[in-house]
């Protein structure tokens, strides 16, 4: 139920970060981390995952396949 | 924010009057020195209002003359970017690499502005702060403000400017006008959405991300909306446009229309970087970058226009000192936190004024003899001969650095009207990992390849066969004179030897403009 961010890839801009509705991204060790029990995928906020559209490395936030697909209605 | 006009008055009306003198004469096309911040050109704005010459001539990035005193420096607090171009790669960081967009360390505004204060401390010159990324300083406005408000508190006299790409421009003017930023840099690299969306893939645009041509009109909409807004408000606004050949060439003559209309008072064309290893999309698909020749032919047609800025040097977001120098080395968040700061503005004030006196002096020194050189050697030269020639200075508007060791050259002009500046092409090593490749002489003869001669303070034997060979005159009897001067004195000798036969008059070839950004070898 979450997105990830590539740690090889990030450029560590720190783009992602501001745009999260869920405050769910941080610094971590020079690059950025999304806290997949905060991420809700952007459903309930916006049509597209923040994250992903704002990234400048393409590829780089990504669907955590560990965890299932978050469902909408179940946000906060 | 002017702290620096307590010099001779005396001394600046009688600059005036020569500056005045000498740009009447020359039809206004002085750039070399003093006169570039102050005169447009003939056909468009006229020269450079007081009020604006008053806020620029302390700052290196505005005046060819006051970078070789004033410093400037660049605080990397702007990290996110709000737009995708295809001339820049925010991936690729290698420690020898430098280009604009490009930073060794990221900086809090708590960090930024204990390193301002500690460069200011031991750098007096040091007028200007800058925040121009690595992304966009307006895509980061809590860090970019939270800077200026430290630095506004713990160093008043220094100026602050930010440089932005204008998507978020409009939205912040009101907190730019608070902070008392003094001048703002907008790179406008399109106004037309069918070349626009082939320079920038995406941008980021209340909350999604939108492509192609309906995110360049939403750009162009938006940097030439915060333009106007800007002027209409006071504050100097500088346009950047990068030509990028095929692509925005031609067009950037139309840009350059747009931007005079709507108040920009300075146009600054540089040249792409998109050497393969940047791993630039521009780099990866082959777009070339243009020749010097491609660069000058459209400064010169853009400056009936405006001004037109011909020295910039292409700095790294996080750049320390005069252009041309690059000491951000010096200042990394661990030296500069082991710093023992003392900030004197009384201190910095005294050297700055007496700089300024310097500056002066040293300008009206040149002028007058520029001018007396022109009035002796050039009256009634009535010739369409039009030669380049390459100078190795370390500043002070004279020839004084060994061929040797010219990190880059100034280019001059010398025709019959007299001598200008028309830029600058730069010989140091791209990488400081250092392959002995760059930097040797094959590449000094192809950056000035078009000149017909060289000034040094002084040349070997070796450098100068090869220049000689390429058809470069290796000139050292003007050793440590003024370069104005000493060009018209070299071109009335250059037109009678042409007279006599003694040189052919040969076209000489194009030249090389070296990739990457400013950084000391």
């Amino acid at each position: 139920m979450a997105y990830k961010i590539v740690a090889s890839q990030c450029t560590s801009c720190s783009a992602c970060e501001a745009e999260c509705p869920n405050v769910a991204i941080r610094e971590k060790n020079g690059v950025f981390i999304i806290n997949s029990k905060k991420c809700t995928e952007c459903i309930g906020y916006f049509d597209v995952a923040q994250c992903v559209a704002v990234c400048p490395v393409d590829n780089t936030c990504i669907i955590d396949a560990s965890y299932p697909r978050y469902q909408a209605g179940s946000a906060a | 924010m002017d702290d620096f006009r307590a010099f001779d008055v005396g001394a600046a009306e009688a600059f005036d009057d020569v500056v005045q003198a000498v740009a009447e004469r020359q039809g206004c096309g002085a750039d070399g020195g003093g006169g570039k911040a102050r005169c447009g050109s003939g056909a468009g704005q006229k020269r450079l209002a007081p009020e604006i010459w008053e806020k620029v001539k302390t700052h290196p990035c505005y005046s060819e003359e006051a970078h070789h005193h004033y410093a400037r420096m660049h605080v990397a607090v702007a990290p996110a970017c709000n737009i995708q171009c295809n001339y820049c790669n925010r991936k690729y960081d290698c420690a020898n690499e430098s280009r604009p967009g490009v930073v060794s360390e990221k900086l809090n505004p708590e960090q930024a502005a204990q390193k301002v204060l500690a460069v200011a401390s031991a750098i007096p010159q040091m007028t200007v702060l800058g925040v121009a990324g690595p992304g966009d300083p307006l895509a980061n406005p809590a860090k970019t403000f939270k800077t200026f408000e430290l630095v506004a508190k713990a160093a008043p006299d220094i100026k602050l400017c930010l440089s932005t790409n204008g998507l978020a421009l409009p939205d912040y003017i009101d907190v730019i006008k608070t902070f008392n930023v003094d001048h703002v840099t907008i790179t406008i690299n399109m106004i037309d959405p069918e070349v626009g969306a082939q320079i920038y893939p995406w941008i980021f645009w209340k909350h999604k991300r939108v492509a192609g041509k309906e995110a360049a009109k939403i750009l162009s909409e938006r940097q030439l909306q915060g333009l106007e807004m800007l002027t209409e408000r006071g504050v100097l606004c500088k346009v950047n446009s990068v030509m990028i050949p095929g692509v925005n060439d031609e067009h950037l003559v139309e840009v350059n229309k747009a931007v005079k209309s709507r108040g920009a008072f300075l146009h600054n064309i540089m040249p792409l970087i998109s050497a393969p290893e940047h791993g630039t999309a521009y780099g990866r698909n082959g777009q070339r970058a243009p020749s010097a020749h491609e660069l000058k032919a459209l400064q010169d047609r853009c400056e009936g226009e405006m001004t037109m800025m011909r020295h910039c040097r292409q700095c790294r977001a996080d750049a320390v000192g005069l252009l041309g120098e690059d000491r951000s080395g010096e200042f990394t968040i661990q030296k500069i936190m082991a710093m023992d700061v003392s900030y004197d503005i009384k201190q910095r004030r005294a050297y700055q004024n007496k700089l300024e006196q310097q500056r002066l002096a040293n300008i009206a020194a040149k002028n007058i003899a520029a001018k007396h050189a022109e009035l002796e050697t050039l009256a009634g030269e009535a010739t369409d001969v039009r030669i380049l020639v390459a100078v190795a200075t370390k500043g002070g508007g004279r020839i004084n650095e060994h061929f040797g060791h010219a990190k880059e050259f100034q280019i001059y002009e010398l025709g019959a009207r007299g001598a200008k500046f028309v830029g600058h092409r730069r010989v140091d090593h791209y990488c400081q990992g250092g392959y002995g490749e760059e930097g040797s002489l094959d590449t000094i003869i192809g950056a000035i390849n078009d000149c017909a001669a060289v000034f040094v303070a002084k040349i070997g034997h070796c450098p100068r066969d090869s220049l000689i060979a390429a058809g470069i005159e290796p000139v050292e009897r003007y050793a440590f004179e003024f370069i104005e001067q000493s060009a018209i004195l070299y071109f009335k000798d250059y037109l009678d030897r042409l007279k006599r036969g003694e040189v052919a008059p040969a076209a000489r070839g194009d030249a090389r403009i070296r990739q990457g950004a400013f950084v000391s070898a």
